[in-house]
């Protein structure tokens, strides 16, 4: 293996090809998603809203509503506050939710349209309308969807905060992880026997049990009254290492309110994992439960078990920036060194914080912000990557060039099951751990026999 | 949940502005109002222009497709359609100018000349399709210059496609600017001469799931040639040579009609509407298209071919039927070319159609679809999901046919689906098709699975 420039950047060409990531409103639908009683409206034209529901209906397999404001050209000139109004009447009327999130698109933001102004308008001239309306700015030229999900959180909370005495309920805020995910992220805290708030909380928003039904706005979600609340926290736990600090959320109830930030890798490895529940076990005082203690163990006992096979991987890491600092982490404790970390999103602080976990390793990875996947393919081969790790759009890994790619993160297209994709904690660590450990078995087996016949029969070296 | 939309005469839409787009086929002479934009604030199912056109150039498979505007769109339509490709794999690249803020303010047209000459120098395309968006239509890039200059600085077609999504919500118009891209690309450079041959050019057939290449095989088999198809499986090359064809066949009205009336003007090649979903239909097409040639060699072979083929399926056909026939169904699709497509086969399975609706559908083509149905069967136009639930309770319908918004919702409903839309990977034209359709029809309605979930909710009642 040749030996690289360490920590290369690849991306210096003005077209992108193959995205990696997806347009900053649709993080911002997610994030919405996550209240309780909301609906969300797309100001701009319709093609985006569709697209966005597109998108999410295939990741959660279930349906997204997401209504539109339908910009034609006639209001490109003349502003859209007419169609804002008419689309607020409508979506108001037939979904009744008590919180309407509005998310901009690049039209709407190039228009230069005054959100805060309009809303007001409307507010002023429907004095009962008995609706929160939280508007974010979010043109994709700024962002990825990453940013779009966390400057709506902070965005949801700076409009429901207020200051209140204080209790012991914590804050918890989380990035853009599966429904399964947050769920174990509830149960853990469940343990702990720890009151708290968790948002954005789609784990039943948009993955819903069977029920017979549709329902317009479906139950579940960080209630407002919560958010309201969270002022008055004794300590937000924040899984956003790599956030922007203007949009961090938990920055924000920190400098606004003083609640105390714990800044947390999502709890995706056994390092990981354990900053979380050290976290949890001094915030309440108690030692850890029988039950994590219990996964913990059956976490390093299937880590002993896996170490020779995980040490054959070569990963290509790429997706969410917070996502892939946790996969990065998880691969390089278990002997599998990433040979390609990548992300679509410019802002964040992945390089930065990558940069210590891989100074030691023998090789060092390419590290690729703004990514595409044209970058990310380069990097995969020319570095000899073995196994990809992330979401749907590494699928020409495998078809191009016959790495397999053990699917996580967002979006998830071609596989079922996105929405209950189990990573975190010590049972879904192990969870993530065989399925990486066997999608290398599975690759390793299927040509395992006719390799080392060309290899130590007829000499030819591979 | 509250359930306030009641089906009285005429269907009551939920959105009072909506009752126009709705009928009832027998009560009321009423015409739908389809060719009026979304309603704004309405969850409607449709798309942009940008959309309409992407997904009927997409298929040409040795272009370099290159979006100019923010990621988004581009990320969002990357390798949208099953169209397969019997060489080149070109057109499954997203390629995205990737705006950015600065781009926004200062112009993108620097941007789009850059990353035009970055993707020829790259992969030396035959043409490159420059789609605008709606961020571009609105600060006024003038992709049509940096084409013209860029087609000349490097000698290949590089032709805009004006799609800007907010001129329509409604994907006819994108088909439309797609066709105008089209002509452009096979209109002869003066002085050059398409020899004519007896050649037919396949218009609206995208090759999903293989369909294209059944089709020819039919056509091969009774002694007639396919000189390129609108655009399944097309190269550049092979669609320059369109003009020296004998006819045009056209199978999807929605995006092909414009293109078709062109051809036959500008080149005087005659054109005969087709359709190959159905083994009736494919039947009926083959024979006349073996009359247009009028040659008895073709007709007696296309009469062999049908019979040996009819005499194949119709016994695997009726199984399906026998366990079909009575069940409900319910269509909602694109275009109003693939509702009658629908309503014919499933019609033939024994089925009642209940429910029609379309995206895109124009007056003539709802009277048509109004035509095939039975008294009290529902017409809607750009149905959103609160119509559509309430459709296929209210009815008793146990399948819809549609794309994958509908399908979580039926899938939540309890509901049998047939995808029916541009991903498929299934070949569903021509007699194999037709087995394949109506497999497919089976294997939902009759699941299993529908038993266990009525079960859970308490049977019938909802
Ligand atoms: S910006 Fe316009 S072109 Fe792009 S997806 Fe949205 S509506 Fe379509
Ligand atoms: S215009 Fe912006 S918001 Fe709409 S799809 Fe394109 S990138 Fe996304």
């Amino acid at each position: 293996m040749t030996n690289k420039p360490a920590n290369s950047t690849l991306r210096v060409k003005e077209v992108n090809e193959n995205q990696c990531h997806m347009c900053m409103p649709l993080g911002g639908v997610i994030a919405f998603k996550g209240i309780e009683g909301a609906m969300v409206l797309v100001h701009g034209s319709q093609g985006c809203s569709t697209y966005m529901r597109l998108a999410n209906v295939e990741h959660f397999h279930e349906p997204v509503d997401i209504a539109s404001s339908s910009l034609n050209e006639k209001q490109t000139i003349l502003g859209g506050e007419k169609n804002l109004n008419k689309a607020l009447d409508n979506v108001l009327r037939v979904y009744q939710p008590t919180m309407l999130g509005i998310l901009t698109t690049c039209l709407a933001e190039t228009m230069g349209e005054d959100m805060d102004r309009m809303i007001r308008a409307y507010l002023q001239e429907h004095p009962n309308l008995g609706v929160e309306i939280i508007s974010v700015a979010t043109p994709s030229y700024r962002g990825t969807h990453s940013e779009g999900f966390w400057a709506t959180t902070r965005a949801i909370i700076a409009h429901y905060a207020r200051v209140c005495e204080s209790h012991n309920r914590i804050n918890v805020i989380i990035p853009n992880i599966s429904p399964a995910d947050i769920r174990e992220i509830k149960r853990i805290m469940g343990l702990f026997g720890v009151e708290y708030t968790l948002i954005p909380d789609f784990s039943m928003t948009l993955d819903r049990p069977y029920g017979g039904r549709y329902q317009k706005i479906p139950t579940g979600g960080t209630s407002p009254a919560d958010v309201s609340r969270m002022p008055g926290a004794p300590v937000t736990i924040q899984f956003g290492l790599t956030c922007p600090d203007a949009l961090s959320p938990g920055l924000y109830l920190e400098q606004q309110f003083g609640v105390r930030l714990i800044n947390l890798p999502i709890p995706i490895g056994v390092d990981n994992v354990d900053q979380f529940i050290a976290a949890l076990s001094h915030i309440c005082g108690k030692p850890v439960p029988e039950q994590l203690t219990l996964e913990r163990g059956w976490l390093l006992d299937g880590m002993a078990d896996a170490h020779k096979y995980n040490a054959e991987g070569r990963p290509a890491i790429y997706g969410e920036p917070e996502m892939v600092y946790a996969l990065t982490g998880v691969c390089i404790e278990n002997g599998a060194e990433p040979v390609v970390i990548a992300s679509g999103s410019p802002h964040s602080k992945l390089k930065d914080l990558v940069r210590p976990m891989v100074s030691d390793l023998a090789e060092q990875p390419f590290l690729i912000e703004e990514a595409d996947f044209a970058s990310i393919e380069h990097a995969a081969v020319s570095a000899g990557a073995t196994i990809g790790v992330g979401h749907s759009g590494g699928k020409f890994l495998t078809e191009r060039h016959g790495i397999p790619v053990t699917r996580v993160g967002y979006p998830i297209h071609d596989r079922i099951g996105g929405q209950r994709i189990f990573s975190a904690g010590y049972a879904g660590t192990l969870a993530f751990l065989d399925r990486f450990t066997n999608t290398l078995l599975e690759q390793k087996y299927g040509s395992y026999r006719e390799k080392k016949k060309d290899e130590m029969a007829l000499n030819r070296v591979m | 949940m509250e359930h306030d939309c009641s089906l009285a005469s005429g269907g009551t839409g939920c959105i009072s502005e909506r009752q126009n787009s709705i009928i009832t086929t027998g009560k009321n002479k009423s015409r739908i109002h389809c060719a009026d934009d979304s309603l704004a604030g309405a969850v409607s199912q449709r798309a942009c222009v940008f959309c309409g056109a992407r997904v009927v150039l997409n298929p040409i498979t040795d272009a370099i497709h290159l979006v100019h505007g923010p990621i988004g769109c581009a990320t969002y339509t990357w390798d949208i359609r099953g169209s397969l490709s019997s060489d080149s794999e070109m057109y499954r690249h997203s390629f995205s100018t990737d705006l950015k803020e600065k781009d926004v303010v200062f112009g993108g047209e620097p941007k789009l000349a850059a990353c035009i000459d970055e993707v020829i120098s790259k992969y030396h395309p035959p043409a490159v399709f420059v789609y605008s968006t709606c961020v571009v239509g609105m600060i006024g890039d003038d992709i049509i210059a940096v084409c013209k200059d860029a087609s000349e600085r490097h000698g290949i077609d590089i032709i805009p496609v004006e799609s800007s999504g907010f001129l329509s919500g409604n994907k006819i118009v994108g088909y439309r600017a797609a066709a105008e891209a089209l002509m452009k690309l096979i209109r002869p450079k003066p002085g050059e001469v398409i020899e004519k041959t007896r050649k037919l050019n396949f218009l609206g057939e995208y090759n999903l799931g293989g369909e294209k290449w059944l089709i020819e095989r039919y056509l091969n088999e009774i002694g007639i040639e396919v000189n390129v198809a609108f655009t399944g499986d097309s190269t550049v090359a092979a669609l320059k040579r369109a003009p020296g064809s004998c006819l045009n066949i056209v199978q999807c009205t929605g995006s092909m009609h414009w293109v078709a009336t062109n051809l036959e003007k500008e080149y005087g090649i005659p054109y005969l509407d087709v359709n190959f979903f159905g083994a009736e239909n494919t039947a009926d097409s083959l024979r006349r298209i073996a009359a247009f040639y009028g040659d008895p060699e073709i007709i007696r072979r296309a009469e062999s071919l049908i019979e040996r083929e009819m005499n194949r399926i119709t016994p695997i056909i009726a199984r399906y039927r026998k366990k079909l026939t009575g069940k409900r169904t319910a269509i909602y699709v694109g275009g109003a070319f693939k509702a009658v497509a629908l309503i014919r086969q499933m019609k033939d399975l024994g089925m009642e159609v209940v429910v029609t609706g379309t995206q895109t559908g124009k007056q003539e083509e709802y009277d048509t679809i109004s035509g095939l149905l039975s008294e009290g069967a529902i017409v809607v136009d750009d149905a959103n999901p609160a119509e559509i639930e309430r459709f296929l309770l209210d009815l008793k319908v146990d399948v819809m046919a549609g794309g994958v918004k509908e399908r979580v919702l039926a899938y939540k409903l309890g509901i049998g689906f047939v995808d029916h839309n541009h991903e498929r990977k299934e070949c569903l034209a021509g007699f194999d098709g037709a087995v394949t359709f109506a497999r497919e029809v089976y294997i939902t309605t009759c699941s299993p699975v529908w038993k266990h979930l009525k079960a859970s909710i308490g049977g019938e009642e909802l």
